[in-house]
């Protein structure tokens, strides 16, 4: 459990926010302050779920007891993770009006961890060329597969706990897809995307991209199983602006 | 003690001598894509597709799907996991083929520059090569240690406790492994783990150099890992992975078996082995027959699990054992492999109907009703109303046999047979099952004697119920034959030994005679 908070922070400093900030850091928890921030306006929204969400399928860990028992209860594939109403595991990216890059990725690794034959974060946004570090904490073999189509993927075994494999993804590409063939159920989603205008919802359903200039900006959002949807934000001098998106219903 | 040759698998040593010694400036693009587009076209394009897709008119009917060059994704490098495949390792497969897939190897049926030609055209399917780009780089590898029974346990100790290679492929390496079912291709397509004790299927090459480097770069596009990072990690040594590698090996006979036309039942006194498992066989030679899918009478068998049984067969005064081993993961049905299953039915709907359900494993054998005059003999295909087949059929579940006439794969009537008991034995992804049958048949109009002395003609079918296999869609042999050895005539033992003592006599007399001339002439 201690590993879980443990890397659970690093997430949080790797991604700069509470909720899973861009990459540029400045300004927010991260700290790593590579990228100077293009301007002080904040966009900050929430994913609503409205309806009953589709029940996640259970999965089977009777072959993996060092997995299953990391689990309280029966474990389950949080597909579609939702509470009171808010959706988590949304991926929130600007799509336009930003003004041209490049942006320089931070030198500082992004994680990603095998934890209870589980990807965690589920979801997780990295730039073009930042590093991004995937750690197996079980105790047995992963392999770490990535079937990308703009990028070149790999297929990493990693039979020992603690090890690690770091990558870097070279072109922008929402999603490139993680997989563990040994265990089937494991499917976890890496955006990389070319600048640091980015987040990920949390439990809570909200998300908060920092760092931007005035102007309008269109906003996606990417879920794995209920795909994308677009909204248009128009910050203004003071600086910061609002989004909502609603999935189900 | 098996010591692994250096047999062709040591091509890819000569690919990394190449750029060790420095290869020649543009050899990255020496072919001619626009020659090579002619050539794909006639001879590549039915399967893969006018685009390069993997998707040509034949593709349907294959599994595993012939390769997609549009994502440059190549299973048989010498490159790291992801990297792109040097035009070596292109040519490695365009000469040779994939023995796990229907791939034919190239090398006696298109031109050496006509293969080049093709390599510079595939590539132009992916934007992965771009004109001008450096060609990759293979990986360096060091040389195989020396194999003995201790590396060789420890590269057991390594495949299961370390590398949990058996995580698929299963403990015995016969793809049995708990992850088997599950597992899909980058294109979604269900894929079996490799049969570790079959290496002359395997896609790169069966000798111990290119296993090793099919660990240390992984197939792309399958679940197969590169198992690198272990050892860059300094958990394990190169050595111990040269080791894995080198049991990995030890799975597999060490010559590819040859088919022998003539399967000969030694003769022995007494009892004949009371099963599959009976020690009396261990010492039995075994003869493998090679099966192919059976694609000629609907439903037909694109992409069977059997490809060969090993027959092993023993007789006495009045009966005949035979013992076929085959490997299979499953002992169908089998719920474990319904992910897999229904993969299967979602892919070759377009094959003969839909597969409904998991079936039994089935395995039957033939021999002519009635005796053969020269060469002619039943249609191979369970025979024909003009020269019916006696078959012996067995399936799995419910485990029991039946005996009768075929006229037909699809026209077989049960009879009383000439008594023929089996036992059947599924262990760790293989079959094992013994068929005893009596010399002399009760009614030759149902079914034919036995005699020794003379080829038998014997063909065989098998089929694996866990990919929908019933008694038509499996696999099938050609014919061989089955020779019962003649009891040995005693004269055999005696005349040897008579000849042996008439030779000492005689060479006694003949050196007394000299002596005796010698002492004359000396007095």
């Amino acid at each position: 459990m201690r590993r879980l908070v443990a890397s659970a922070v690093v997430i949080m400093l790797a991604c700069g926010g509470d909720s899973g900030g861009g990459d540029t850091g400045g300004g927010t928890a991260g700290g790593e302050a590579t990228v100077a921030p293009l301007g002080s306006g904040t966009i900050t929204g929430v994913v609503n779920f409205t309806g009953t969400p589709p029940a996640n399928p259970s999965i089977d860990m009777s072959e993996e007891p060092a997995c299953a028992e990391h689990w309280a209860n029966a474990a389950v594939d949080p597909v579609v993770s939702v509470q009171d109403g808010k959706l988590a595991n949304v991926f929130i990216h600007v799509t336009a009006g930003l003004p041209a890059g490049p942006y320089p990725p931070p030198a500082t690794e992004a994680e990603i961890d095998q934890l209870g034959c589980l990807y965690s974060p589920r979801v997780i946004g990295v730039m073009v060329g930042r590093p991004l570090k995937i750690v197996n904490s079980d105790p047995l073999l992963h392999n770490v597969k990535a079937t990308p189509t703009e990028n070149r993927g790999f297929n990493r075994s990693q039979p020992r706990e603690g090890m690690s494999t770091t990558v870097t993804f070279n072109k922008p590409e929402v999603m490139v897809p993680l997989e563990c063939n040994v265990h089937g159920w494991m499917k976890g989603f890496v955006a990389v995307v070319p600048d640091p205008y980015f987040a990920t919802t949390g439990a809570d359903g909200t998300f908060s991209i920092g760092g931007l200039p005035p102007g309008t900006y269109t906003i996606e959002a990417w879920h794995e199983t209920l795909g994308t949807q677009t909204a248009e934000v128009t910050i203004a001098e003071d600086g910061s602006g609002s989004v909502e998106f609603t999935y189900g219903g | 003690m098996r010591r692994p040759s250096v047999g062709p698998g040591a091509w890819w040593l000569a690919a990394v001598t190449a750029v060790l010694i420095g290869a020649p400036p543009g050899a990255w693009a020496q072919g001619d894509a626009d020659a090579g587009k002619a050539v794909y076209d006639k001879w590549c394009a039915g399967c893969h597709g006018d685009n390069g897709g993997g998707d040509g008119v034949a593709a349907a009917y294959m599994l595993p799907r012939p390769r997609d060059f549009t994502r440059a994704v190549y299973q048989i490098r010498t490159t790291a996991s992801g990297a792109l495949p040097t035009d070596d390792d292109l040519r490695h497969v365009i000469d040779n083929g994939m023995p796990g897939s229907t791939m034919p190897g190239w090398k006696s049926r298109l031109s050496a520059t006509q293969r080049d030609n093709v390599i510079a055209y595939l590539k132009t399917f992916s934007r992965f090569f771009e004109e001008g780009a450096p060609e990759p780089e293979p990986v360096s590898v060091g040389r195989p240690p020396k194999v003995t029974e201790e590396s060789l346990a420890e590269g057991r100790r390594l495949f299961i406790d370390e590398l949990q290679c058996n995580s698929c492929h299963g403990d015995a390496g016969r793809g049995n492994g708990t992850s088997a079912p599950t597992l899909t291709d980058d294109w979604g397509f269900p894929i079996r783990p490799a049969d570790l004790s079959r290496n002359w299927t395997f896609n790169g090459g069966g000798e111990v150099e290119d296993i090793f480097m099919r660990m240390r770069t992984g197939l792309d596009g399958t679940p197969m890992p590169s198992n690198w990072d272990i050892v860059e990690s300094e958990i394990i040594t190169e050595e111990q992975l040269w080791q894995v590698a080198q049991y990995v090996r030890s799975l597999s006979p060490e010559e590819v078996p040859r088919p022998q036309d003539v399967i000969r039942a030694s003769r022995l006194e007494g009892a004949l082995p009371d099963g599959p498992d009976a020690d009396a066989w261990t010492d039995v030679r075994r003869y493998y027959v090679p099966m192919v899918g059976q694609i000629t009478v609907a439903p037909r068998q694109f992409v069977p699990t059997v490809d060969g049984v090993w027959v092993q067969a023993v007789h006495n005064e009045t009966a005949l054992a035979m013992r076929i081993t085959w490997d299979d993961p499953t002992a169908s049905p089998d719920p474990e492999w319904d992910e897999y299953f229904q993969g299967l039915a979602q892919v070759l709907t377009d094959v003969d109907g839909p597969l409904e359900a998991q079936g039994p494993d089935r395995l039957a054998v033939q021999f002519p009703v009635q005796a053969t005059d020269g060469m002619e003999r039943p249609y191979f295909l369970g025979g024909d109303s003009r020269r019916p087949v006696y078959r012996i059929m067995w399936t799995s579940t419910p485990d029991g046999i039946v005996e009768g006439r075929g006229t037909g794969l699809t026209a077989f009537r049960s009879n009383a047979g000439a008594g023929a008991t089996h036992a059947a034995v599924f262990d760790d992804g293989q079959w094992r099952l013994q068929l005893t049958r009596p010399l002399v048949s009760p009614d030759t109009t149902l079914a034919p004697s036995l005699p020794s002395g003379e080829a038998i003609p014997m063909a065989f079918f098998a089929s694996d119920g866990t990919q929908g296999g019933g008694d038509v869609r499996g696999s099938v042999s050609a014919w061989y034959a089955i020779y019962l050895d003649v009891p040995t005539p005693r004269r055999v033992f005696v005349v040897p030994v008579v000849a042996a003592l008439l030779t000492v006599v005689l060479g006694m007399v003949v050196v007394w005679q000299a002596q005796a001339a010698h002492r004359q002439s000396g007095s």
